[in-house]
């Protein structure tokens, strides 16, 4: 039981990094309706900056904010040069700009700071947290910091006037442009707010598994998964779904015998289709229902 | 409810109706294409002849990722999965069974067959990116159930396994490059030609019926459920034809080399090729085969940033692929 325990605690603590990247897949899924698998790549180079700006003795706070500004405004950016002349263009087609994307800042981070692992501190310090060694101070101020999150996200959408206007440009744009709210701007306010909330994951996620250019590979997929199973509608899934396939990945690794380390995505993956195949919405996620 | 929106509820809009004219090239160009591929290898060194034929043989397995996106308007990023299948088929009974090269082929179709068969029936309940999610799943499995402890002993692993080379029959005096080039021509003209017939077909209305509006087709008596997973099984079948061949063109099959990154080619392949216009999954394996050599050839560095570019400048120009060229100068003429 001792085991067990101790297992969901580690599934938690490595569940609050996959909460925070879900957190933004949601967040842009929301603003733009496709999956943006360029998310990772945007959150490592956000990392990278913050980085570089504390090497020329930026202190962590400030970085950290100066940080969160200019991935707002290179999220944006990249939405108005790049994805605004596509959007009349197939689905498909979108999807393969998320690649090309992913292709370029990958590429650009690895000329620029090169490949090799760098420490990234953290505010919180790396102390057992609460006395147990399993969740560190590190993590638990993630998990707070992805809470944090959570409850100001909630408060946007459902009680600012740009919340609401993001919201109505998302689910209606028609009518929503009939009532004056510009949605072309809303879906560029979108992809600013997906990369800072990007850029916040990977600032959290760099003193885990280090800072490099292929930092975030492993963990979007996870983040992925989580937003997919939490419903990609709802931002409170996708945080529930981080922390549930946190703590699936744990206990499959822990209890199935061969599987190790290797073999932990493929089943983390296949139970989450389990739980799709059953509830195809997600589990938070709002079912579509279509008129015919 | 925005059009996107629909798209993930339908999982279907996502890929537009082609014409099913426009499906397929005049009979004309058919056959000046068909003349080059004929010709072609007789001047070039034997590194393009080897090429020329990877470009066939991913020529095939974008040809099979269009038929179940651009016929049916299912989403695969796991083809990659299907691919290792056929590819491994062929080298366990070629090594451990000494079967004949060409006789692996039919049995890595019916294996992919029943695989991608199976595989369609969860992903039934699935569309859009949940189905995107699942095939994904897929594709990373596949490298790690390949490297498994107790299929060491047939897959070698994560060495994998060495296939041998077959000589040209009959005495022909034509290097094993050209022949092996010429006999995947062959395979390929033959999948080629099915698939035109089969989409032209009433399994291919099916197909095509239920990726317009899968309601409606089942409204009009098209068993949504048995073409759904019958276009898995086909376009599984077609990869791991693809599979094989390219296990038997590269000489070796290793669990790496059928990663997600596979998948994600062949995908780009069909984009840039044009979604739904089967001759253009050559062109589409052109671009994943040559495009990134180029890039490497303008920036060793940055060899990823420009492919990134060009595949960018391609999509500005064509959002709708090859297909749309085709369609223009159609029009125009």
């Amino acid at each position: 039981m001792e085991l067990f325990t101790n297992q969901v605690l580690a599934g938690i603590a490595t569940g609050a990094i996959y909460a925070c990247m879900a957190l933004a897949v949601v967040m842009i899924y929301q603003a733009i309706d496709h999956l943006n698998f360029a998310q990772g790549e945007m959150a490592m180079f956000s990392t990278f900056i913050s980085w570089q700006l504390m090497q020329w003795g930026v202190p962590y706070w400030a970085a950290f904010v100066i940080t969160l500004a200019l991935s707002f405004v290179g999220g944006i950016a990249i939405e108005r040069i790049l994805f605004k002349p596509l959007a009349k263009a197939p689905v498909l087609t979108n999807v393969a700009g998320f690649i090309a994307l992913f292709a370029i800042i990958n590429s650009s981070a690895g000329l620029i700071w090169d490949f090799t692992i760098k420490q990234y501190p953290t505010p919180f310090g790396s102390a057992p947290f609460l006395g147990s060694q399993l969740i560190s101070t590190h993590q638990a101020g993630m998990i707070g910091v992805t809470l944090l999150l959570l409850v100001g996200l909630y408060f946007f959408f459902q009680y600012t006037r740009i919340g609401l206007a993001m919201r109505a440009a998302a689910s209606l744009p028609e009518s929503a442009r009939l009532v004056g709210i510009n949605t072309s701007w809303m879906i560029a306010l979108g992809w600013g707010m997906a990369a800072a909330i990007g850029s916040i994951a990977g600032m959290l996620i760099a003193p885990v598994v280090f800072l490099e250019p292929n930092m975030m590979g492993g963990v979007l997929i996870y983040g992925f998964a989580a937003a997919v199973l939490g419903g990609l509608s709802s931002p409170f899934g996708a945080v529930v779904g981080g922390f549930l396939v946190g703590i699936f990945e744990n206990l499959a690794g822990t209890y199935i015998p061969g599987v190790g380390n290797e073999l932990k995505l493929p089943i983390a993956l296949a139970l989450i289709i389990s739980v799709l195949v059953v509830k195809p919405a997600g589990l938070f996620g709002r079912h579509i229902v279509k008129r015919v | 409810m925005s059009a996107a929106e629909e798209v993930v509820a339908e999982g279907h809009q996502a890929v537009e109706a082609v014409p099913k004219r426009a499906m397929t090239l005049g009979t004309g160009t058919s056959l000046a294409v068909l003349a080059v591929l004929l010709v072609a290898p007789v001047f070039v060194k034997n590194f393009i002849i080897f090429q020329m034929t990877m470009l066939l043989i991913y020529g095939l397995a974008v040809l099979a990722l269009n038929i179940l996106t651009g016929g049916s308007g299912q989403f695969s990023l796991g083809q990659s999965a299907f691919y290792a299948v056929g590819a491994y088929t062929t080298a366990v009974l070629m090594e451990h069974f000494n079967v004949n090269y060409a006789l692996t082929l039919p049995i890595a179709g019916v294996v992919c067959f029943a695989f991608g068969f199976l595989f369609g029936q969860p992903a039934l309940r699935l569309s859009g990116v949940y189905l995107a999610l699942a095939t994904f799943a897929l594709a990373t499995a596949m490298p790690q159930l390949l490297k498994l402890n107790f299929l060491e002993h047939w897959t070698g692993g994560v060495q994998g396994l060495v296939v041998t080379k077959p000589d040209a029959p009959f005495g022909l005096p034509i290097s094993q490059d050209m022949w092996l080039y010429y006999f995947t021509l062959v395979v390929t003209i033959a999948i080629y030609i099915f698939s035109v017939n089969l989409l032209r077909s009433r399994s291919g209305r099916a197909f095509m019926a239920i990726r317009d509006n899968e309601i409606a087709a089942s409204a009009m008596g098209v068993d949504v459920a048995l073409y759904k997973t019958l276009a898995f099984g086909v376009s599984a079948a077609i990869t791991g034809i693809a599979g094989s061949l390219g296990a038997i063109a590269v000489q070796f099959v290793a669990p790496d080399s059928y990663t997600i990154t596979l998948a994600i080619s062949l995908f780009l392949g069909m984009v840039v090729g044009g979604v739904g216009w089967l001759p253009g999954s050559i062109v589409g394996a052109a671009f994943i085969i040559f495009v990134p050599n180029i890039a490497e050839g303008i920036s060793k560095g940055l060899s990823g940033a420009v492919f990134g570019v060009l595949l960018f400048l391609v999509i500005y120009l064509v959002p709708h692929g090859a297909r749309q060229i085709a369609i223009a100068s159609k029009s125009g003429s």
